[in-house]
């Protein structure tokens, strides 16, 4: 499971990217905190995956492992990610460098801290274009007011001598999708891109990834805890609880026949702005584990009303749907038994309520 | 009393404005602008209400929200509580007062003191305003167990908890003395969504035995709608819009309002779907007739003239341009500042009046029925 022949030639018709068993911890004053365990999924050429769940669930360690960010002495990691033929979890510093921002780049959560605050935006981004092409500086200029432009900045030609803090916050957003597209990457990893703004702007910056993807091709991670936005983006959805992923599948799949638990709660706790509204607001109770102390087995066995004694046992990913390979969860329960218990009202999803100790 | 629904307003707010000076000089400060954050509103809330307050960031929500509180000083207008003026009552005569307004911050993380165990952050209020010393430590692991936390959490430090347990610790702390209203700003957008479900059920339930007055300020319309009575729009330091809540979600008059909503994603694939289909991508998600909002809210330094939303409203004529809506009534307590408004039938338009609560500064042209199209234009 460690590391293959990183110039190891991979077949074209093999997904883009192809994570494998990746595990990562850190040694911390509280113990090992397990931030990632186990997770393998693939990503197809021009392909949107989602990845949802709450804080601490491992959304964005898993994320950004895949570009080394989470490389630190204390740091454990276990697992591949294959890209291209690129293993990325083992590869050296130089070969990360070739990748990140020309192959795979990345959108952070936080527009405000994300960009250098004493560079003009513009000499930002050429500087990314010029680090992985040798384009003369004019060149370099020209393209960088091309993509402030395609990514919707009004006046881009002036702005891009302005400063980080000249734009307000879904312009920075912009500024940094227009970085993370300079070199034509083939993957694009979106960590909450949209999380710290407000929902007009929210939307804006949904349709330009969307367009974006669209005529440019490439594939998206979205990393993010919000299932509402990615249910007019993505094609599918891996969901996240406490390091492992719990179920995968594609977005009808997720929607419509969702497997865990945990996905019916987050299915249920969205509100819905288009329908009546409930007396009451569909919680899941508890609160999700700290990454350093798990619960055995099955880590939201504490949280679920359907425990059973099977649940101590750690279930396997793996299809348990007939006919939908593609469709994978850790869930004990029979799938007949799941499709009874999902429905707390007719045609909602949802997770029946249990009495635990609150948050 | 500005908006009829029917109970003893607690609170009433009048054309209340809230700049601030923006100062420059070297030797002498000048004033060079001012930021209009609350620009001439008229509010007010009834006991046992919850007002819903909405609006993007910069909207001067969380401004107007401290100004009921007296953290802010209200430039202008007239803020009442009970009925008695307290706009510019001093410290000694807010004393009382402070007892009967509280507030849930935003930021579990910032706004416990990380110094302090948990029984003394929720038991100063009780202290400074004069319960016994022995009674205090009885009262604050009642109000623990009444948020939903174990009493003998009393000595645990705020970094102890998760965030929705911090939340609980500010609403215990907020409930100490026994408000009549309690400011909720943002009180869940830090939480996770399975725990903001459990957080604003805690609040529903609270006031149900408290009979507490909220005043529940969010940046979107999702979360508001599950504990306000009336919910309240505003845009760039105005009114846009008031409404019983819901129909707020089903009638939207204010295109503002209407374009707020259609941002709010919907976690339904097949429907997305099926509106693409009825309107090829462009501009978004026609939902109530308006699309995608373009732009941004403009500088609040110098607001635009007329309707303050006419730049980037695609409903935008001359007259929005020229001269700011002033609030007109519809049914059932309905307030719009719309001169094109949707959603409304042509006799609902043509029964329209102005309401006192407009600001000043708005003009008397009441929304027309040819300027409207009559009723909602696109669905």
């Amino acid at each position: 499971m460690t590391a293959a022949d990183p110039a190891g030639p991979v077949a074209t018709d093999d997904p883009l990217l192809t994570v494998d068993e990746l595990r990562v911890s850190f040694a911390t004053e509280e113990g090992v905190v397990q931030a990632v365990d186990g997770v393998s999924f693939n990503l197809g050429a021009g392909e949107v995956l989602a990845v949802v769940g709450e804080s601490g669930c491992g959304k964005s360690v898993t994320a950004m492992s895949l570009m080394g960010l989470t490389r630190s002495p204390n740091a454990r990691f276990e697992g591949t990610a294959h890209y291209k033929g690129t293993e990325l979890i083992e590869a050296s510093e130089d070969q990360l460098r070739r990748v990140r921002g020309a192959e795979i780049a990345m959108i952070f959560q936080d527009p405000m801290t994300s960009l250098n605050p004493v560079q003009r935006i513009g000499d930002q981004i050429i500087e990314q274009i010029q680090e992985h092409e040798s384009l003369p500086d004019r060149q370099a200029r020209e393209r960088t007011a091309e993509l402030l432009e395609r990514v919707g900045i009004p006046r881009a030609r002036e702005r891009i001598d302005n400063y980080p803090f000249e734009f307000s916050g879904g312009m920075r957003q912009r500024v940094m999708i227009a970085l993370a597209l300079s070199c034509n990457p083939s993957v694009l990893i979106a960590d909450e891109p949209t999380t710290a703004l407000d929902v007009t702007i929210q939307a804006q910056i949904l349709q330009g990834i969307r367009e974006l993807r669209e005529q440019t091709g490439a594939a998206v991670i979205m990393v993010t805890h919000d299932l509402g936005v990615v249910a007019d983006i993505a094609d599918r959805i891996a969901v996240m609880y406490a390091g492992r992923i719990v179920e995968e599948g594609t977005l009808d799949q997720i929607f419509y026949d969702p497997q865990h638990p945990y996905t019916w709660g987050l299915l249920g706790s969205i509100t819905r702005v288009d329908r009546p509204r409930r007396e009451r607001l569909p919680a899941i109770a508890g609160l999700p584990p700290s990454l350093a102390d798990r619960p055995h087995g099955c880590h939201f066995r504490p949280r679920c009303p359907l425990e059973f004694a099977e649940c101590m046992k750690v279930p396997p990913l793996e299809s348990r749907v007939a006919g939908q390979s593609q469709h994978r969860d850790r869930c004990w329960l029979s799938v007949g038994e799941k499709r009874a218990r999902r429905e707390v009202a007719p045609g909602e999803i949802g997770l029946a309520a249990k009495n635990v100790t609150a948050a | 009393m500005s908006v009829d629904h029917g109970t003893t307003p607690l609170i009433e707010v009048e054309h209340l404005k809230i700049f601030f000076p923006i100062k420059e000089g070297i030797l002498v400060e000048r004033e060079v602008a001012r930021v209009h954050a609350v620009n001439d509103v008229t509010l007010s809330i009834g006991e046992g209400e919850t007002l819903g307050l909405v609006g993007e960031s910069g909207c001067g929500k969380t401004t107007m929200s401290r100004a009921i509180m007296r953290l802010i000083d209200a430039t202008d207008g007239r803020i009442r509580f009970r009925g008695n003026d307290v706009t510019s009552a001093g410290r000694r005569e807010l004393e009382p007062l402070r007892r009967e307004l509280q507030m849930v911050f935003q930021d579990p993380f910032a706004s416990l003191n990380p110094r302090k165990r948990v029984g003394q952050i929720i038991g100063m209020p009780l202290r400074l305003h004069g319960t016994e010393r022995g009674d205090v430590e009885e009262k604050v692991r009642e109000l623990l167990a009444r948020v939903g936390l174990q009493p003998e959490h009393v000595n645990r430090y705020p970094h102890e908890f998760s965030g929705g347990q911090r939340q609980r610790i500010g609403v215990a702390r907020a409930l100490a003395l026994e408000p009549r209203l309690i400011v909720l700003d943002e009180p869940v957008s830090a939480l996770d969504v399975s725990v903001q479900a459990q957080i604003i059920n805690l609040l529903d339930d609270l006031q149900d035995d408290f009979r507490l007055t909220y005043l529940f300020v969010a940046h979107d319309l999702s979360v508001v709608r599950h504990v306000s009575d009336r919910i309240a729009v505003m845009y760039l330091g105005k009114l846009m819009e008031v409404s019983r809540a819901e129909e707020l979600y089903t009638k939207p008059i204010h295109p503002y309002t209407s374009a707020l909503l259609s941002a709010i994603p919907i976690p339904d694939p097949e429907e997305n779907r099926r509106r693409e289909r009825l309107a090829p991508r462009e501009g978004g998600m026609p939902r109530s007739g308006i699309p995608l909002l373009g732009g941004e809210p403009p500088n609040p330094i110098s607001p635009p003239p007329g309707c303050v939303f006419h730049p980037r409203c695609p409903r935008a004529s001359q007259i929005c341009r020229a001269v700011e809506p002033p609030l007109v009534g519809y049914p059932n307590g309905h307030l719009a500042a719309c001169h094109h408004p949707m959603n409304v039938s042509p006799e609902e338009i043509k029964a329209a009046e102005k309401h006192n609560s407009s600001p000043r500064s708005s003009g008397d042209e009441l929304p027309s029925v040819l300027g409207a199209n009559g009723s909602c234009s696109a669905g």
